[in-house]
């Protein structure tokens, strides 16, 4: 049975955006009714219930998350919508926010509403400049029907909803990069713990969650938890420590595929599912290499790892980071995997913050590396350097502050294992004349 | 109380709240670290500080946390167990020591910071021996114009963000940031907004390598041919903790020394660059006596016994006609036996305070943005007075004259010409705010039957005088400081005092006939005993940070290491 979008369902309207085609389409009626019937907790528990996790990457359990806030803190406590979504490849939240931003603002009503926030913030890339304006008019639509504001539909509760953009950076992504940056200051990570939930904008407790997520939060007191659990993959019974993968998920195709685009599937999806029955197939008739299966943060997948299930867990089960942010992007068979490794080093060098020195220097050592690979100059001791310290930085060895250096740690580790003998062969050859010279990149 | 382990050495921190940097300090183990300090916020970022943790049940199993934490950053408890030099602590270092090597210039030679640089001392200690890197270090050029006391060596710099957050969080001036991401990070200050307060000089003691130089100090001395002791700043009445580091009778660089009696861990640049003069050609070098037939340099020896010939003929003549001027820049030590010396001549011998310099109000600091003290603590002062031990002196003075009579008295009496023999004891800083003596005066001190000056430099004072000593600088002598809060602080000398001078208390030890040298800690017990408000002195020695009132003295001076120069 094919499977029916919910979070996608009206992004192909004609009028998807305004407020009123969203009440045609049931929008808000929930909120109504939650903000009636409904105290916060239920909506959290219900949520808790749901086993919905944060899709902006890390996949932290959304619910639980909103349990780690202060009990009976007297406020402000702060919402902070990420759509900074920054990690290449990735568009999911770009069409949600373009395409259906009530969708969002109801769920940001919603889970501001669940734990008590009086203000959300929502923090978008600056590119987005078309979301930012179509976000914007959806939320004086808002404020002008009474769904914003003060006693929020004559109920006691009210919200004030302000849109940041950011200024261009991948680390504002980083849910507290993202709250410095949000205080006007540079977006260096903060140290934690205090965590966001504790200590987070302008040193009150905050809740970071990715669009998706809210969106998600919506469906799930629309159509219930069972409705929510029915979709997706349950827990690994072998595994205590998994959560499960429930619910829908976007997922991005690009690269080298006939279809690139954005699908709505449940999660759990297999790679070559979603690239043979959604992304059209390899493009041009040729076989795939491998691809980066959710964001290049999250490592390097062979050809012979496609019949991976794209769920929270499965992408750990053959060496990479996690499900990210559900972005496959394909490479032909005729990619230069020294040329994907090199460009993936190009990205994080200019892109870690440079406060811990593990990931300042790493990000550029490895750069560096490749820039010689590429110019013919490669060794064979640099693969066992760029392994060691793809292995030795992030926070998962405890050498930095926040995940990007374990992001970008990943792609490297699992390209010179999982692809070694290219690089011997590049190494053998000297194969640097068949490298075309890179396009400048727009960051 | 609780116990923490330190690489299975039960150390007991009592209800100290500190990180695994600090109780491991306790346990007398260093845990490396570069953007960890002290006085500053943690931002736990250099990594240098990886250690493993773990927790000592009340069974006495332990269970460490599987991965490498920054001991900064991690609080301990009772029960901590701290693990500096396991394999897996010790590859961590490593690997911070060879990315912060990576792109360093390693031009040591060259290099400022070299011999107390914390990078070379790292490396040494914790790092590894060899280099893989193969690629091309980056050279950002250097900043020689950071601000008018600093030098900025970009490429050196290893990004603890020490210097920032000072400027954030000391001065408040917040002239300093970081420009760039990732490895391209670079040190800067906006153009036309350079590194430029009156604490600007702190980063470089700050900076754990050679990125921040004081332009006064560079390529000045290699600092291990340095001696350095243990002083005090005689600038303001806040009595910053320094060392004074010389060389061969020259004093090359004043440093603050962290006191949290005193000042805390910094100094004022008007303090740390005021030592100069110090080293000037133009000191007066010998003792010198006007004749009928203009000035004759003289020996020590004649010029002591012409002082106390003139002083013994006037002071039969008249005793309320002898004056002695004591100034706030003299030691306790050399106040008291002055006032000792003037008083053996009788009863009514006068005894007043010189003047007491001070200019503006009290400067506190971290800054708000407008330049005005910042609402809070302050966390450094740059006191109005302008001198270090105006609480000494007035403390021997009270006990000679009962008050403190002020430098007005004496400007009086030598109006109605009752001055009839005066000594004006030395120590006034020369500091381009004029000399202390009123210009006004000075002729009126023609009717001085007998007057000895002490001074550092020859001026139109010295010129009316009949008998000259030159004068030591703070530098050059032993004795004790009273700060603004009456803390009781020791000064030592790095070089002897030029030519044929003597410091000022030796001047007068001579002058009152006791044999031997002066030994400042032999007097600091006189002292005690016959002034019971100096009774913090009681036994001579007041440790590296100080005694303030009311505090018992430590029985012994901690063992000074002897530079090896
Ligand atoms: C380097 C880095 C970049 C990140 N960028 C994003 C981002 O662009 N968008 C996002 O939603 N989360 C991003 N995250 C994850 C956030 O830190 C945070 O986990 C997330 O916003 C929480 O929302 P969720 O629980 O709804 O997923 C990033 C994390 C890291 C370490
Ligand atoms: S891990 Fe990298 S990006 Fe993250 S805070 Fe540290 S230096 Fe910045
Ligand atoms: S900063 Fe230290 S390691 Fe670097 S050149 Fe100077 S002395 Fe050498
Ligand atoms: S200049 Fe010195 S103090 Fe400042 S960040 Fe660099 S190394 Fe640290
Ligand atoms: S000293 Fe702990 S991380 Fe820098």
């Amino acid at each position: 049975m094919a499977y029916e979008p919910v979070l996608l369902a009206r992004a192909n309207k004609a009028d998807s955006t305004s407020l009123e085609g969203y009440r045609l389409d049931g929008g808000y009626e929930t909120f109504a009714r939650v903000l009636k019937d409904m105290t916060g907790q239920q909506v959290t528990d219900a949520v808790k219930s749901a086993g919905l996790r944060g899709r902006g990457g890390a996949g932290f359990p959304c619910g639980l998350k909103w349990t780690f806030l202060p009990k009976g803190h007297p406020g402000p406590i702060y919402l902070c919508v990420n759509v900074d979504e920054s990690e290449p490849c990735t568009f999911n939240n770009r069409v949600l926010v373009e395409k259906d931003p009530h969708q969002v603002l109801e769920g940001i009503l919603l889970s501001s509403y669940a734990f008590k926030a009086t203000t959300a913030y929502f923090y978008i890339r600056y590119e987005y400049g078309a979301g930012m304006r179509i976000m914007q008019k959806a939320i004086d639509e808002a404020y002008a029907a009474g769904l914003l504001g003060k006693n929020i539909l004559g109920s006691e509760y009210s919200l004030d909803v302000f849109i940041h953009r950011g200024a261009g950076a991948y680390i504002c992504g980083e849910e507290t990069g993202l709250i410095e940056s949000l205080e006007g200051k540079r977006a260096w990570p903060r140290i934690k713990p205090p965590f966001p939930a504790i200590e987070g904008v302008f040193r009150k407790p905050t809740i970071v969650n990715n669009p998706e997520t809210l969106a998600n939060v919506v469906h799930i007191l629309r159509k219930g938890v069972d409705w929510f659990k029915s979709i997706g993959v349950p827990p690994d019974p072998k595994n205590p420590r998994d959560a499960g993968s429930y619910g829908p998920k976007l997922y991005c195709i690009s690269g080298h595929v006939n279809t690139p685009g954005l699908v709505e599937l449940p999660l759990g999806v297999t790679i070559r599912t979603l690239i043979n029955e959604h992304g059209g197939g390899v493009w041009k008739g040729k076989k795939a290499k491998g691809c980066i299966p959710g964001g290049i943060s999250m490592g390097l997948m062979t050809e012979a790892e496609f019949d991976t299930p794209l769920d929270f867990n499965g992408p750990c089960r053959v060496g990479c980071l996690g499900l990210g942010t559900g972005a496959v992007t394909v490479f032909d068979e005729d990619t230069s995997i020294v040329d994907v490794l090199h460009n993936l080093c190009r990205f994080f060098q200019h892109e870690s913050c440079g406060q811990c020195t593990p990931c300042r220097e790493g990000t550029g050592w490895m750069f560096k590396i490749m820039d010689r690979f590429r110019k013919g100059q490669g060794r064979r001791e640099d693969l066992t350097v760029l392994e060691e310290v793809a292995d030795k930085i992030g926070i998962m060895p405890g050498t930095t502050i926040c995940g990007l250096a374990d992001g970008a740690g990943w792609p490297v580790k699992n390209a010179v294992r999982k692809f070694r003998a290219e690089f011997e062969k590049y190494i053998q050859d000297g194969s640097a004349s068949r490298s075309k010279p890179l396009p400048m990149a727009a960051h | 109380m609780a116990t923490v382990y330190v690489n299975d050495q039960p150390v007991d921190i009592g209800n100290e709240k500190l990180n695994c940097v600090q109780a491991a300090e306790k346990a007398g183990v260093l845990i490396p670290h570069y953007c960890y300090h002290p006085a500053l916020s943690v931002v736990a970022s250099c990594r240098m500080c990886l250690v493993e943790v773990g927790e000592k049940k009340p069974d006495g199993t332990i269970s460490m946390m599987p991965k490498v934490v920054p001991g900064c950053q991690t609080p301990v408890k009772d029960g901590t167990v701290i693990v500096t030099r396991s394999d897996k602590a010790k590859d961590a270092q490593e690997r911070t020591l060879e990315s912060l090597l990576l792109n360093h210039p390693l031009d040591c030679p060259v290099c400022d910071k070299a011999g107390e640089c914390t990078l070379q001392d790292y490396s040494f200690g914790f790092g590894k021996a060899e280099s893989r890197m193969h690629d091309e270090k980056k050279t950002p050029p250097n900043k020689p114009d950071l601000g008018p006391n600093i030098d900025l060596f970009t490429d050196r710099c290893i990004m603890c963000s020490r210097c920032v957050r000072f400027t954030r969080e000391i001065s408040g001036t917040s002239e300093l940031y970081i420009t760039h991401r990732g490895d391209h990070s670079e040190i800067a200050v906006f153009p036309g907004d350079p590194l430029d307060n009156k604490l600007s000089t702190n980063v470089v003691d700050l900076c754990p390598v050679g990125a921040l130089a004081s332009k006064d100090f560079l390529y000045k001395q290699r600092v291990w041919n340095l001696k350095t002791v243990d002083s005090v700043c005689p600038g303001c009445s806040t009595g910053c903790s320094i060392h004074i580091d010389g060389n061969k009778g020259v004093i090359h660089r004043l440093r603050p020394r962290a006191n949290p009696k005193a000042q805390g861990h910094f100094m004022c640049d008007e303090g740390r660059l005021g030592y100069h003069y110090a080293n000037s050609a133009d000191r007066l070098r010998e003792p010198s006596i006007r004749g009928p037939h203009g000035w004759t340099p003289v020996g020590y020896r004649e010029a002591v016994q012409t002082a106390q010939q003139g002083f013994n003929e006037h002071s039969l003549r008249s005793i309320t006609g002898v004056w002695a001027v004591l100034s706030p820049f003299m030691t306790v030590e050399e106040a008291y036996l002055l006032a000792l010396w003037i008083r053996d001549f009788g009863k009514e011998a006068r005894l007043v305070l010189g003047p007491v310099p001070r200019e503006g109000e009290d400067d506190h600091y971290p800054k708000d943005c407008r330049g005005n003290a910042a609402p809070g603590v302050p966390k450094f002062t740059i006191r109005a007075e302008k001198c270090p031990n105006r609480i000494g002196v007035e403390a021997i003075l009270k006990h000679f004259t009962g008050t403190v009579i002020g430098f007005d008295a004496f400007l009086t009496a030598l109006g109605k010409g009752h001055v009839k023999s005066a000594f004006l004891a030395g120590g006034y800083l020369p500091t381009g705010r004029g000399h202390w003596f009123p210009a006004e005066a000075v002729p009126l001190l023609e009717q001085v039957n007998m007057l000895v000056v002490q001074e550092i430099f020859t001026s139109a004072l010295s010129q009316k005088a009949h008998v000259v000593f030159p004068s030591a600088t703070w530098a050059e002598k032993e004795g004790t400081f009273l700060n603004h809060q009456g803390l009781a602080q020791e000064i030592h000398w790095n070089s002897a005092p030029p030519g044929e001078s003597r410091t000022d208390g030796q001047v007068y030890l001579d002058l009152l006939g006791r044999t031997g040298l002066m030994r400042a800690h032999q007097l600091r017990r006189e002292i005690a005993q016959v002034i019971p408000s100096l009774s913090q002195l009681s036994t001579g020695h007041l440790g590296t940070e100080g005694v303030l009132p009311g505090e018992a003295p430590p029985v012994q001076s901690p063992k000074r290491k002897i530079p090896v120069s």
